[in-house]
């Protein structure tokens, strides 16, 4: 039993005559990060208003806040993904919903995709964002409103500039996992680095280099980015918390 | 809005969505979880151990499952087993494995990666006052956390082991990219078949969508009940 190892074969022509199988996959990892980035962006700011209307004193922004929530985290990503994909389209008016089928092929699936991804990250972010409010002292949100504040000037100057930065460890994992669930758009159709490692593989025959590749670039992209939350963290953190960067005693 | 839309097939495809898809969607869920757990705890075992040896090839292991994608793992091992499989027993060509196999390996392997993450949070949480009271009675290492620290370990952290499979459930609906009839897949099949794409994913999301809420609902009661009372 022997396998053909051919790893001279990221330099061969890939079979879309673009460049080498490298160049090929190196285009997947963009589309992989232009997912990433902009369902992270869309994530944040989603997630972030639903995640302060479970805080709010308001009981029906907690309701629609936990039902947001519920909603994303019971369903799993793929079947969210042809949701967006193949049933948004009909359900939206006839004209909208020939517009969306009628995009070209990159942006027919990278735009579902990162609504995706984005709706569901948010959902956990929301999470976060809620439990990160709610882990401050309750007198933070008194001192506010004691000094004349505003509820959105005591949640804008008082809790949320706390609350990021306390939340910043978990947000970073859930970065890390959208640049692993971008994966799933694959499945409707985005060649993203995922998607161009298995294509590879179907046109090389060599399996192994192509998922090796591919694996080694993800790892890479994670290292890349816990490096860069630890020097944010180190710099943004709270201190006096246990986290955050006290005095410093021994070396 | 939906008119024009078919919801009869629903009803049509019912047996074979639950019989065929539920089953194995439950089936590989209940096995992943089982071996899961069981390899997870090894692993936090060995994290935890003494050898740096066997706490770095674990650390290893865990950290580079958790760096790449689960469909990159399911594609990894799909073609990876069959090799492993034909070297074991010493075969010439890669042995066939079936897709029911080489999915129960895939997430075993991956979700054991996870599960000994609360493994080891599980295990680090017990004082440590508890090993040294077992080492006092004579009891050696197996003994000590098969029968003091792993059981305490496994109560407290049963919330989190179930949250954790829920995600698994969850997640065992990506085995299509393989082609198999899981309920996700069973729903896909029929759809296309019939053309009734809508119909189908939305079947397919609510009763996802129960089941998840309806498991979550119980861990967040059984977490109520299993938090060690404290000063109120």
């Amino acid at each position: 039993m022997s396998y053909t190892w051919n790893w001279g074969i990221f330099w061969q022509g890939a079979a879309d005559a673009s460049g080498t199988w490298l160049h090929y996959l190196l285009g997947g990892l963009a589309w992989t990060l232009a997912t990433t980035l902009v369902a992270w962006v869309l994530a944040l700011a989603s997630g972030s208003v639903v995640g302060v209307a479970r805080t709010l004193p308001a009981g029906w922004a907690t309701r629609f806040g936990n039902a947001y929530v519920e909603l994303f985290r019971n369903v799993p990503l793929l079947v969210q993904m042809f949701l967006w994909f193949f049933v948004l389209p009909e359900l939206v008016p006839q004209a909208l919903g020939d517009a969306i089928k009628q995009m070209p092929p990159p942006w027919a699936a990278y735009v579902p995709a990162t609504l995706c991804l984005g709706f569901y990250t948010s959902a956990r972010i929301a999470e976060q964002v809620r439990a990160g409010i709610a882990s401050l002292p309750r007198g933070q949100r008194m001192a506010g409103t004691a000094m004349g504040l505003t509820l959105a000037q005591t949640y804008r100057h008082v809790l949320l500039p706390q609350a990021y930065r306390i939340i910043l460890p978990p947000l970073t994992s859930e970065f890390l996992n959208i640049i692993k669930n971008s994966a799933v758009a694959l499945t409707i159709g985005l060649l993203e680095l995922t998607a161009r490692a298995r294509a590879m593989q179907e046109f090389t025959f060599q399996v192994f280099e192509a998922f090796t590749a591919a694996t080694v670039l993800y790892i890479l992209v994670n290292a890349v980015v816990v490096a860069g939350m630890r020097q944010i963290e180190r710099r943004v953190a709270v201190p006096g918390l246990i986290g955050g960067s006290g005095p410093r005693t021994g070396h | 809005m939906f008119a024009g839309f078919d919801w009869d097939v629903i009803w049509r495809s019912l047996p074979y969505l639950f019989r065929e898809g539920m089953t194995f969607t439950l089936t590989l869920t209940a096995l992943a979880m089982t071996l899961g757990v069981v390899f997870g705890t090894a692993l936090a075992m060995m994290r935890l151990s003494a050898f740096k040896v066997l706490a770095a090839v674990a650390g290893a292991y865990v950290n580079l499952m958790r760096s790449v994608p689960l469909v990159l793992v399911i594609f990894w091992f799909y073609f990876l087993v069959p090799w492993i499989g034909g070297w074991l027993i010493g075969a010439r060509q890669p042995i066939q494995v079936g897709a029911f196999m080489s999915s129960v390996v895939t997430f075993t392997l991956f979700e054991a990666a996870y599960y000994c993450e609360i493994m080891r949070a599980g295990i680090q949480s017990i004082p440590r006052g508890q090993v040294w009271a077992g080492y006092a009675l004579g009891l050696n290492y197996r003994q000590t956390m098969a029968a003091i620290v792993l059981p305490q370990a496994f109560r407290n952290m049963l919330p989190v082991l179930l949250t954790q499979t829920i995600i698994l459930f969850q997640d065992t609906s990506l085995v299509y990219v393989l082609s198999i009839t899981d309920f996700l897949g069973a729903a896909s099949k029929v759809a296309q078949r019939d053309g009734r794409l809508v119909e189908m994913y939305l079947f397919v999301a609510v009763v996802y969508f129960i089941i998840s809420y309806l498991l979550s609902h119980q861990v967040r009661r059984l977490q109520t009940r299993l938090a060690v009372p404290g000063p109120a």
